[in-house]
């Protein structure tokens, strides 16, 4: 579904991806995790418009999206769930949900009551400000807000980010859950083993370059993976 | 729900009505009810200038202060359009006015339309450079852009058409109250309309978090730049109608001094609400007036008290306004809107405090 080949990104002078290539098959979880600086938000950003990229390319469902505007990528059906949440604080739950749709132009209500079905406690908050909300339910809101725009591809920066153990096992609990509805899922996470234990497919980046790749379970069992990300001691 | 709804509307229409009917009073003794006529007009022109500021400063995060140019613009424009033509040669007595312009003459609505759209013509051409920059330095740029149209409606090059540094006069004046107020209202119901729809949703994505908001797919320059020309489009209009208002214009009328009024109404009123604009255009327009006893000079019990003389109203003004200030720190109306609701609900708190006060 979504192919990078050889893609690198500057930022001045440096370069945070030097060339890397994978792929994103339809209907599945992949991963990518690394330790912070790998380049995974780049990855992800530069995916979504929001960041050019120096050379390579990037293909979604057949067509180049190289380099194309971020709405123009939105409006292909991918989606991006931005690190660190983004909720916009003063405004209200529903109008946030909203937001997530603005490039479409049909009849939201499915829509809405599809994603309070799947987050109820958003739902008993649709007229608090966004900002009020905890930590775990902004996350779900920035979820809830990014599903709006019914997209085919949803990536995801660091969902566990700042989030309780318990809170998190939820949050990807409602990942797989939507990735059983169909939606494709492209997610970047530090926390190895959650995102190890859902995803199909995996990659590991360090320093900018793809290191390893394989299944969940493939890198799970990674003497050198457990080492470094699982926090086993040798 | 619905009942409070309905009741709402006949709320609302009361109010309409009790409005109308004021105005109708003032309108029917126009002449002893001058000074306050006046005060409503100018109260009005300004709250749509308040309003088109609040949009681009409240809704959407951009921080502009070239409300002055944009209401030149417009007046301008207006004014050049509605002089009658007989008058002209008086009007530009000193250098004669420009061959192709001598004839050219609109009715006042066209002419006002046309103004606000040169304003905003003249903001999506700056509008391209200038909205790369972010809040101080886009203040700074837009205050210079306002300056440099100032200077340019009055330099000699432009003396055939704007009459230079002579100003333009003989502007015919509003037939009576209710025309500028329902155009006033016009357009702030426009703008509200424009604030309350999707694009509306769009601007407040932007000003919360431009990042997020461009990751739902917002063109954030394409949605900056149409707040900023509907934003100058109706301040441009606003210009025109204070331009009939006046009845005079020159280019001193749109000094830096205007875009601090404006910006002051905005404040007080609240940054983020309409209402509050509105609500801030009456008070700030009225109070500069109502002030005005603090400038006679006052004897009690026989004792002059020497204070009281003229420009202690200033003095006075400038501390209330401070006060205002401090205890209302995000303006009277805050980001809320006014609602019937949240009026009733405040006398009920009051109501609430006073009976437990009583217990106590």
């Amino acid at each position: 579904m979504l192919k990078i080949n050889d893609l690198k990104v500057n930022y001045g002078g440096i370069e945070a991806v030097k060339g890397i290539s994978f792929e994103v098959p339809e209907k599945s979880i992949v991963t990518l995790i690394g330790a912070n600086g790998a380049g995974k938000s780049t990855t992800l950003r530069t995916i979504s418009g929001l960041k050019k990229p120096s050379s390579g390319s990037i293909r979604f469902l057949g067509d180049d999206i190289t380099g194309a505007d971020t709405h123009s990528i939105i409006s292909r059906g991918i989606t991006l769930v931005p690190e660190g949440r983004h909720v916009f604080p003063d405004m209200t739950v529903l109008e946030n949900i909203k937001i997530g749709a603005y490039l479409r132009k049909d009849n939201l209500d499915d829509d809405i009551n599809w994603v309070y079905d799947l987050f109820p406690r958003l739902k008993e908050r649709s007229w608090q400000m966004a900002g009020t909300l905890s930590g775990g339910e902004q996350q779900m809101l920035a979820v809830a807000r990014a599903l709006m725009s019914r997209p085919k591809l949803m990536m995801m920066d660091e969902p566990s980010l700042g989030l309780a153990p318990i809170i998190v096992q939820g949050i990807f609990d409602i990942i797989k859950e939507i990735n059983k509805q169909g939606v494709t899922i492209l997610l970047i996470e530090q926390n190895a083993n959650m995102a190890l234990h859902c995803a199909d497919l995996a990659y590991v980046m360090e320093t900018g370059q793809i290191t390893k790749q394989g299944s969940g379970n493939e890198l799970l069992a990674d003497e050198s993976i457990k080492a470094a990300y699982l926090g086993k001691k040798k | 729900m619905n009942k409070k709804r309905t009741r709402d509307i006949i709320l609302s229409a009361l109010l309409a009505a009790a409005v109308g009917g004021i105005l109708a009073w003032l309108q029917a003794d126009s002449s002893s009810h001058s000074y306050a006529i006046s005060i409503i007009e100018r109260s009005a022109i300004y709250a749509v200038v308040a309003v088109a500021m609040n949009m681009l400063t409240g809704f959407t995060g951009l921080f502009s202060l070239g409300q002055a140019g944009f209401m030149a613009l417009g007046a301008y424009t207006t004014a050049i359009l509605t002089i009658p033509v007989e008058v002209r040669q008086n009007v530009y007595y000193v250098n004669g006015i420009a061959p192709w312009l001598e004839n050219l003459h609109l009715p006042m609505i066209p002419a006002l339309i046309l103004g606000g759209l040169v304003a905003a013509a003249f903001a999506a051409l700056i509008g391209i450079p200038v909205l790369r920059l972010k809040s101080d330095y886009l203040a700074i740029a837009t205050l210079g852009f306002a300056e440099i149209i100032r200077a340019f409606l009055a330099s000699p090059a432009m003396d055939t058409i704007t009459n230079g540094s002579f100003g333009l006069n003989n502007i015919p004046a509003f037939k009576n109250i209710f025309e500028p107020v329902i155009l006033s209202a016009v357009c702030i119901l426009l703008m509200v309309l424009m604030i309350n729809s999707s694009y509306g949703r769009a601007f407040k994505a932007i000003r919360e978090d431009d990042i997020a908001a461009e990751s739902m797919g917002i063109n954030l320059f394409r949605h900056k730049q149409l707040a900023f020309v509907v934003s100058s489009f109706f301040t441009g209009i606003a210009g025109g109608l204070l331009g009939i208002y006046m009845r005079s214009i020159d280019t001193k009328t749109f000094q830096v001094t205007l875009t601090y009024n404006i910006l002051l109404i905005v404040v007080l009123g609240g940054i983020g609400s309409v209402t509050g604009s509105i609500i801030g255009s009456f008070l700030i327009n009225g109070g500069q007036e109502w002030l005005r006893f603090f400038d006679e000079p006052l004897a009690i019990g026989g004792v002059e008290i020497p204070l009281f003389r003229t420009g202690f109203r200033m003095v006075i003004y400038s501390v209330l306004l401070m006060v205002v200030v401090l205890f209302w720190r995000r303006g009277i109306m805050g980001n809320k809107e006014f609602t019937w609701e949240g009026l009733f609900g405040l006398f009920k708190r009051k109501r609430k405090k006073e009976t437990t006060g009583g217990e106590a």
